[in-house]
């Protein structure tokens, strides 16, 4: 029988979360609640007597300074109404998990002979409340029902019938292990509609493929005598759709494309790719030669640079898009713990250093009616937020960067990109640690967490739109401490020799491990009987395509596996041989001794026939409106602080710990008072060495409508400036490039696919230009490219959204730079031509106006900017340094002269300008390739000889006044603000 | 002759400061850190006898799924080592009992606090009674994990060995759980009485403070940390091991005289020296 257990506050004690409930309620919901009082429930499922209940309520349960429980009654207090929350069956629960491990130890038991424990939560509520309105403070703000399941009780019927103990345990059905056959014989129609019921999100051309291989007279005799049927089996079916899912094969990417443009013979381009990926890579390498800081790239989970003489940087950034719309905190917590395991399982893994994270959605105050199926943006704010929060703070991974970028259009997919870097040795075992090779004879073992439903179809899901039928096992709840004992044990495990590869259970799961793992063995062969397993009730397929979190996969040679699982088991690591790997050219999946599947593995890996598609670039505005009445810049300006691509983040930024590892050198926030944007963050991650990393990021989807191409050269100049802020060295950088795009494959029921897919080739051909020009290799990416919501008649596409990240290094972090301003009669330089530059800035977006002269990148002048600047700063002659971006250099200078405590007085007359530029232009264009830096009166000598011929020019001074001081335009003094009013309108909007 | 200085740091399921604390104690001239998994003490293969320094640095110990450092505390309470090596918490009382020092750090003041080496006014040695739980960490008041920079205010008249000779701090907080509460006014009386807080957050002028955000959380009389009667037992919620180079320090690009060392150093060197006699 099952026990419930409810733990409250003693008196006296605050309720904090209750409190912040409160609040959240008002704030939200807009509904006046007078008190919510929170009461944790552990459900355990198991007989206990009524003293050992007791005992262990007290004992496992409460903290005896802040708590009491209340077994199997009603917990004692006031209330109108009472709401329990509780997980559906087979969702994550790490508080239950954790309760059972704490129970089986005060009744020293194993933790197998002791009763499963359920945590639940109770939020009461006094307040003249309706119940319409409770229902919708638990589903809108307290519960998402796709994953919990909620129960509202008004007083009385909460006091009659007391609350039952509810067991969310999964139902087992009876395992059936037998394989179904999937017939391929039918129509396209028959087809295409199977791919649908199956959510296999493969093509009718795919599947006949995949028909005409096990068609051949070969293959049947093969699979006559190996006792396969002649047609795939499900496991065969549902394998080959996820090795061959957009999500993992990047088919889009790696199409031949017919680019049309105007009335000339199209453009034939043989994968994206290569030609502009990969292609801008293998050029910057050679043009590098021995000053190439490239180890491995685009081969492995992670791309590998050169740190230190022992040291390699690993870094990956990924999306978690399709899970975050539908449950935001499940969606974005495993999409940090899940790249955690990126870098974790490149070459032989990487100690993880940092986080990154960007969010894009929609406002969080948006008015307008939400399409069904879809959350409010504010809550998905919400959810994201504490999501990287959990996962990141609970793995003990500092968040050093990021960003929020919204547009209402992000409404039909919200993005989010997870990203994380890591450090190894270069050598280990006296081996090169980046390069790993499951050989023939290794033995499969996996290790983590056990395998449920979870997470089943996520590779194909993610390769579709967001409709109707989108499964709710796609979404799952990550684990950080299951995946921190797993880590740490792998830690030690990898410097002992034990195994000779590992890669991640992603996208894919297990199919996708051991299949791509055995692709250096030459085959595998799986037992899934032998796999550890939530709970019963799974087919073979589910098994071995299951996402369920927090596992690795490694090869560990004979020798090895018993000193391997002594230690997995005394780190209280799950560790299980699944079978071996060999060199039989097939990829073979057994329950015991029956086989289920058998894929040759060239076709597995190689079988998939390119897509062909069309792309034609509609072009953008060919001409600015005329210029909109813009008659107090002071005003304009708070505005544009105001906005919410520009506003403090400060929100986010405390609630992510940034610091732990303490290599923290430049945090998120800078300044005086700590409220200054940091361009971009420096950590030192070797804390008995010098040399620093530099993270930075950017991302310009404003641009996109207007210009692809030079959204994509704005973003990487963004990314690239923003670490040539803090004193990266510009020609050891390496970047990492994310797309995420709305459906560019043009269809019946797709008409914008052409232009989509336009858009992507010029974006991908600017990241080549500017990345070759530059010299920076891209090393790992990703992209999702279907991130559209449909349902009903309701389309949304998202604006098409390139992130660059930028993973940059320094010889000394002591020497890094912040963008506050740092003493009064230092003189402010502003750095870089303005152009006329106002397409698509915050600016335009104030004021509603649209225009085509979109930001454009001078790669040639930058390039020899940015080796000057940075010279400048290693010598140590820059006081402060600020990237002009958002909003432009009214911004920045009010950005910098906050965050310093000081005024400014300068006169922008004096600025570096195109002819004719109006005092809008140069306060607010987004020109790239501009900072704005401060310089010692002491310094100013070396700073302008170094400097001598670049377009740059000396505007006024930092001053004791607090005020931000503008002249030298048309109207005279322009801007006269001071410095609270500033910092107020930067500060009010998203502090939440 | 001077004593030996070795330092165990203990990490494992969900621990995640072992590097820098290990670092820290590195840097206070420790003869020897040692990095050892919990696992490895339940296992019987480390001990810790022959240590005179135990760090439990932060994190989040069991995802703090119970209440911050809660399932920790009844894994030291409760849990056996392996080959009839009794209780680990009896080793922990011993090892306390003989003298040594510990130190804990966020999580690891919280499983102090729940494990009852802090404050532990009830016992009369003042040492060694892991039973009694006087006081825990609670929920910040904001509701929030925050991490920000404070400024930490010492009682010169603390037994604190850790904090001898400081007067004040500046230093890291990064946690959700961090507001000192007592189990009753016997208790915050002996506390106060024997000058068992030894840190306190502190506002701009230095003195202790409950005004957020120079005091995070929301903690009573601004209780930042808690010793035990001995002054060897030491927990505090602020992260003196996240600030041993000036680079750490938040504001240091505009500190041009910030020394290099860090000043969360001292309460490393203080245990060094004390250990050293």
């Amino acid at each position: 029988m099952a026990h419930r257990i409810a733990v409250t506050k003693r008196p006296g004690i605050t309720d904090a979360v209750g409190l912040k409930t409160v609040r959240r309620i008002a704030r939200d919901l807009d509904l006046t609640v007078e008190r919510v009082e929170t009461v944790e429930v552990y459900v355990v499922d198991g007989d206990l007597d009524a003293e050992t209940l007791e005992r262990v309520a007290g004992q496992v349960f409460t903290d005896p300074v802040l708590e009491e429980a209340a077994v199997n009654r009603l917990a004692p207090g006031e209330f109108d109404w009472l709401v329990e929350v509780g997980f559906r069956p087979g969702v994550t629960d790490n508080a239950g998990r954790t309760a059972r491990e704490s129970l089986a130890l005060v009744l020293d038991r194993s933790v197998a002979d002791t009763p499963a424990v359920y945590n639940a939560r109770e939020y009461r509520f006094t307040g003249a409340l309706e119940r319409e309105e409770v229902e919708r403070i638990a589903r809108s703000l307290l519960a998402n029902t796709l994953i919990q399941r909620v129960t509202v009780l008004d007083r009385v019927a909460a006091l009659a019938s007391g609350l039952e103990a509810t067991v969310p345990r999964v139902t087992e059905l009876e395992v059936d292990t037998t394989v179904q056959s999937v017939d391929l014989s039918g129509s396209d129609e028959d087809l295409a509609q199977l791919s649908r019921e199956m959510v296999l999100a493969l093509s009718v051309e795919e599947l006949c493929v995949i028909r005409d291989h096990f068609a051949s007279a070969e293959m049947v005799a093969q699979r006559t005598e190996a006792g396969l049927p002649a047609a795939p089996t499900d496991v065969e079916m549902e394998c080959l759709a996820q090795t061959w899912s957009e999500h993992c094969k990047h088919k889009i990417f790696n199409a031949h494309i017919y680019n049309h443009r105007g009335n000339d013979e199209a453009e034939i381009i043989d994968s994206l790719f290569d030609t502009f990926i990969k292609g801008a890579t293998d050029v910057v390498r050679e043009n590098r030669g021995e000053d190439d800081i490239c180890v491995s790239v685009f081969k492995d989970n992670a791309g590998v640079v050169r740190f230190t003489d022992e040291h390699n940087l690993v870094f990956k950034v990924e999306t978690h898009n399709s899970p975050s719309a539908l449950d935001p905190y499940g969606g974005a917590l495993t999409g940090i713990v899940g790249v955690n395991r990126d870098p974790f399982g490149t070459g032989m893994g990487a100690e993880l250093i940092f986080n990154t994270n960007v969010f894009c959605l929609a406002s969080p105050f948006y008015e307008g009616e939400i399409p069904p199926r879809l959350l409010h943006p504010r809550r998905v704010l919400e959810g994201v937020r504490e999501g990287v929060e959990h996962g990141g703070n609970k793995s003990g991974i500092p968040t050093v960067n990021g960003s929020l970028v919204f547009d209402d259009r992000y409404l039909g997919k919200p993005l989010v990109y997870c990203g994380t870097g890591g450090i190894m040795p270069a050598i280990l075992q006296g081996a090169p640690s980046h390069e790993k090779a499951a050989r023939p004879g290794d033995v499969i073992v996996m290790v983590g967490g056990r395998i449920g439903a979870d997470g089943i179809h996520g590779a194909t899901f993610s390769s579709e739109e967001l409709h109707e039928g989108s499964p709710a096992t796609a979404v799952q709840i990550g684990d950080p401490i299951t995946q921190k004992r797993m880590t740490d044990l792998l830690l030690v495990v990898r410097d002992k020799g034990l195994y000779t590869a590992i890669t991640d259970n992603g996208a894919g799961g297990l199919s996708s491990s051991v299949g791509e793992m055995a692709q250096d063995s030459g085959g595998a062969d799986v037992d899934l009987s032998k796999a550890p397993l939530k709970y019963e009730g799974l087919a073979p397929w589910e098994i071995f395509l299951s996402e369920a979190q927090e596992r690795m996969t490694l090869a560990v040679g004979p020798d090895r596996l018993a000193s391997f699982m002594a230690l997995a088991e005394r780190y209280q690591v799950e560790a299980t041989p699944l079978g071996t790997f060999n060199d039989s050219g097939q990829l073979t999946v057994r329950w015991g001794d029956r086989l289920l599947a058998s894929l040759n593995m060239t076709f597995l890996h190689e079988g998939l026939p390119p897509m062909r598609l069309e792309a034609r670039l509609v072009p953008g505005p060919a001409a600015d409106d005329p210029f909109p009445e813009d008659s107090d810049w002071g005003e304009t300006l708070l505005a544009l602080l105001g906005r919410l691509n520009v506003c403090s983040k400060e929100y986010w930024v405390r609630q992510y710990d940034h610091e732990v590892q303490g290599g923290s050198v430049v945090k998120p926030l800078c300044g005086a008072r700590g409220d200054g944007p940091s361009d971009a963050a420096v950590l030192r991650p070797l804390l008995d060495r010098p040399e620093g990393v530099v993270v930075a990021h950017g991302i310009c989807p404003r641009f996109i409508d207007i210009d692809p191409y030079h959204m994509a050269a704005c973003a990487v100049d963004e990314a690239v400036r923003n670490a040539v802020c803090v004193g990266a060295d510009p020609t050891r950088l390496a970047a990492l490039d994310n797309f995420c795009w709305s459906d560019p494959v043009l269809s019946e029921t797709n008409p914008e696919g052409a232009h989509k897919l336009g858009q992507l080739v010029q974006t991908c051909r600017a990241l080549y230009d500017a990345c070759v020009f530059y010299g920076i290799p891209l090393i790992s990416g990703k992209d999702s490219m279907k991130n559209d919501y449909r349902i009903g008649d309701t389309r949304i596409g998202i604006p098409p959204t390139l992130l660059i990240s930028v993973l940059g290094q320094m010889k000394d972090a002591s020497m890094a730079v912040t963008m506050d301003v740092k003493a009064p009669g230092h003189l402010v330089y502003v750095v870089g031509t303005t152009g006329h530059h106002m397409a698509g800035t915050e600016w335009a977006g104030h004021h509603g106006w649209t225009g085509a002269c979109v930001p454009q990148v001078d790669l040639k002048e930058n390039e020899e900017r940015y080796r000057r600047l940075h010279e400048a700063i290693s010598r140590g002659l820059v006081a402060s340094c600020h990237d002009l971006s958002d909003g432009g250099l009214a911004v920045a200078l009010a950005e910098s002269a906050f965050a310093g405590d000081l005024g400014l007085d300068v006169d922008l007359g004096l600025a570096p300008r195109e002819e004719l530029s109006r005092g809008e232009v140069i306060l607010f264009a987004e020109t790239p390739g501009r900072f704005l830096v401060t310089i010692s009166p002491r310094a100013t000598e070396d700073w302008e000889q170094l400097m001598a011929d670049q377009e740059m020019a000396l505007v006024g001074s930092v001053t004791e006044e607090r005020r931000l001081k503008v002249s030298g335009l048309s109207r005279g003094v322009v801007i006269d603000l001071d410095l609270e009013t500033l910092r107020d309108a930067w500060r009010r909007p998203l502090d939440l | 002759m001077a004593n030996a200085v070795n330092v165990l740091v203990v990490t494992g399921n969900g621990t995640n400061c072992e590097r820098e604390t290990a670092h820290a104690a590195r840097l206070a001239g420790s003869d020897r850190v040692d990095v050892r998994m919990i696992w490895d003490l339940l296992a019987g293969e480390v001990r810790l006898e022959g240590y005179q320094l135990l760090c439990l640095p932060g994190g989040f110990l069991d995802g703090d799924d119970l209440g911050a450092a809660k399932a920790a505390a009844i894994r030291w309470r409760y849990a056996r080592v392996a080959d009839g090596g009794g209780r680990l918490v009896d080793q922990l009382a011993r090892f306390i009992e003989a003298g040594n020092l510990v130190l804990g750090i966020c999580n690891g003041f919280q499983l102090m606090a729940k494990l009852g080496l802090v404050p532990a006014t009830a016992s009369s040695s003042g040492a060694g009674d892991v039973a009694a739980q006087q006081a825990s960490v609670g929920v910040n008041d904001s509701g929030r994990f925050e991490d920000r920079w404070v400024r930490i205010a010492v009682d010169p008249e603390s037994p604190c060995v850790f904090t001898r000779g400081l007067t004040s701090l500046e230093v890291g907080v990064r946690h959700g759980e961090g507001k000192v509460i007592f189990g009753d006014e016997a208790t915050a009386a002996a506390v106060e009485a024997g000058h068992l807080a030894p840190v306190r957050y502190a506002a701009a002028d230095g003195a202790p403070t409950e005004d957020y955000p120079a005091n995070p959380n929301g903690s009573a009389g601004g209780i930042a940390g808690l010793c035990d009667p001995t002054g060897r037992c030491f927990g505090l919620m602020p992260h003196p091991e996240a600030f041993t180079h000036r680079t750490n320090h938040p504001r240091w690009t505009r500190q041009p005289d910030l020394p290099e060392e860090g000043a969360g150093l001292a309460i490393f060197k203080n245990a060094v020296d004390y250990i050293r006699g």
